[in-house]
């Protein structure tokens, strides 16, 4: 019983992460939701009863692509910062 | 119908969760956003395959005490076949962002729309 | 026309020099163009009926934009419906869910593994087996997809230049205290945990793919908290080379001794041992820790990669 209703809270928790995480305008809080799908998507495999997938996505999935995902948003604002810098400096 | 998608319900939110990364995958036409939604279309089509092999009332296939009865664990199979997708998906993760990285420094814009517009620009600015 | 790298060709892409949608210095010329531009060459159209022709094809491929850019959300979400109930109808007609007699589950392979795996193998974890023992060609190639993409990731964001502003970023964190005794305490235990996942991939779960991730993401944080030149003393560009390169060729070679000699039922020297020991199962042990370095350093270097342009 308890086992079915939490199946059914993560499922319902999955949906509506992956939906946020393709609706929201900003990149930044997607990528946040996205880390969260991923969690919980470990969770349900779990629930499934593939322990190594849980512990790979779990890793690889909300740990490293989502660091390289923020680190990529970093280095494009980076990239920005210097333009409007350069663009000041010509004005200038 | 509706009671057998209820019943088989982490496969109808696989289905779900596919079409929501399609969508986001053609319509959004940011390139971030796109490799967003191409890894939930990844996850949830290992989701599906994960629960093809899940069997009511059985054990993860780690043999307990030596016990190798075939009636006593999961379908060990398509975890390891998912195993070797994940690993993929976060490779094709990886070269995208790269990629995405480059035209960021070549046309300053993540917009697809907008790098398509100065595509056409720069040829005709070279005819 | 000189010739140049391929580093070379991405740099003058990226100043725009050279395009590569429209055929010019950047793209051989197909015969046919060449041909008809040969004889075509004196009754050119006149400069001003050339300007109208190019407007009215600019014309008409707004237009043509206009009606692409209208006509293609709505298509889009019908494929999508089209398909998504086509899938939902597929698992309907699904056996159900959790059940133990479908083909998927009840074939002969399925199991052979279950059953004999532990006398064949000798790995507990029977994923681990079917991984690395059974279909270890499988996990050969996905690790050459991630040296691969390591590869393609190198190549188009290796570059010299320095990155000031990350230096200013690494000082304002190098002071972060909260970081640091974050950082202090968790990464010896992170590492701890990834090298369990790695050494004990056959007894339980977990594997070289795992473990290998868990490795790189302490070497992540350890290279936010103490700065990539610390990290670099160990893991450059080269000894970055030579430890994947020697992995997987590890890799390949045990998977030859044992397709040469284990999948034939002959004599190997790696027997499936006692069941349950940190040495036994084989050749899973020494396959996974070569996957794990794999994996711990393409993790670290798709980060540094990103970060710093340079491993």
């Amino acid at each position: 019983m308890i086992a079915d209703v939490a199946e059914l809270l993560l499922l319902a928790l999955l949906v509506v992460c992956g939906i946020a995480a393709c609706a929201s305008k900003n990149l930044m809080v997607s990528l946040i939701i996205f880390m969260a799908y991923s969690i919980i998507m470990s969770i349900v495999w779990g629930l499934l009863k593939a322990p190594d997938l849980a512990v790979t996505e779990a890793a690889v999935g909300a740990g490293v692509s989502g660091v390289l995902m923020f680190v990529t948003l970093n280095r494009i604002r980076r990239i920005r910062r210097e333009e409007a810098k350069d663009d000041e400096e010509t004005d200038i | 119908m509706l009671r057998i998608l209820w019943d088989s319900r982490i496969q109808s939110a696989a289905v779900i969760l596919f079409a929501v990364g399609f969508t986001t995958l053609l319509l959004n036409r940011n390139l971030m956003k796109k490799i967003v939604g191409l890894n939930i279309m990844d996850t949830a089509a290992y989701l599906f395959l994960t629960s093809i092999g899940y069997i009511e009332g059985r054990l993860p296939p780690i043999l307990a005490d030596g016990v190798a009865d075939a009636s006593a664990y999961v379908n060990p199979l398509p975890a390891g076949l998912v195993l070797t997708g994940i690993v993929v998906s976060v490779s094709v993760t990886a070269v995208l962002l790269a990629l995405s990285l480059r035209l960021y420094k070549r046309y300053h814009t993540l917009d697809l729309d907008t790098i398509y517009r100065i595509v056409h620009e720069e040829a005709e600015e070279r005819e | 026309m000189k010739k140049r790298t391929f580093r070379e060709w991405l740099k003058a892409w990226d100043e725009g020099e050279i395009d590569f949608s429209v055929p010019g210095p950047g793209c051989p010329e197909t015969p046919g163009d060449a041909a008809s531009s040969g004889d075509a060459a004196d009754d050119r159209p006149a400069p001003k009926d050339d300007a109208a022709i190019r407007a009215y094809a600019r014309r008409f491929r707004d237009r043509e934009a206009a009606l692409f850019r209208r006509i293609y959300p709505v298509m889009v979400v019908l494929i999508v419906a089209v398909i998504s109930v086509f899938l939902l109808r597929v698992v309907t007609e699904l056996p159900p869910f959790g059940s133990a007699d479908t083909p998927a589950n009840s074939s002969e392979t399925i199991r052979r593994y279950l059953e004999d795996g532990l006398s064949e193998t000798g790995a507990v974890n029977v994923v681990a087996g079917v991984i690395l023992d059974y279909r270890a060609f499988d996990t050969l190639g996905e690790s050459h997809v991630l040296f691969t993409a390591a590869c393609a990731v190198l190549i188009l964001l290796l570059s010299s230049e320095k990155q000031s502003d990350s230096l200013r970023v690494r000082e304002i964190l190098e002071k972060d205290a909260v970081l640091h005794t974050t950082g202090r305490v968790l990464i010896p235990l992170i590492l701890l945990f990834g090298i369990y996942i790695v050494l004990c991939g056959h007894l339980g779960p977990g594997g070289g793919f795992s473990g290998g991730a868990v490795i790189g993401s302490a070497l992540i944080l350890y290279s936010l908290c103490y700065g990539p030149e610390r990290v670099r003393k160990g893991l450059n560009l080269k000894s970055y080379r030579v430890t994947v390169l020697t992995a997987l060729l590890f890799y390949s070679l045990a998977k030859c001794y044992s397709f040469f000699c284990g999948a034939n039922g002959l004599e190997t020297i790696f027997g499936p041992g006692t069941p349950g020991n940190l040495f036994s199962a084989g050749l899973i042990l020494p396959l996974n820790l070569a996957v794990g370095t794999v994996v711990a350093c393409t993790m670290y270097g798709f980060y540094a990669l990103f970060t710093e342009g340079t491993v």
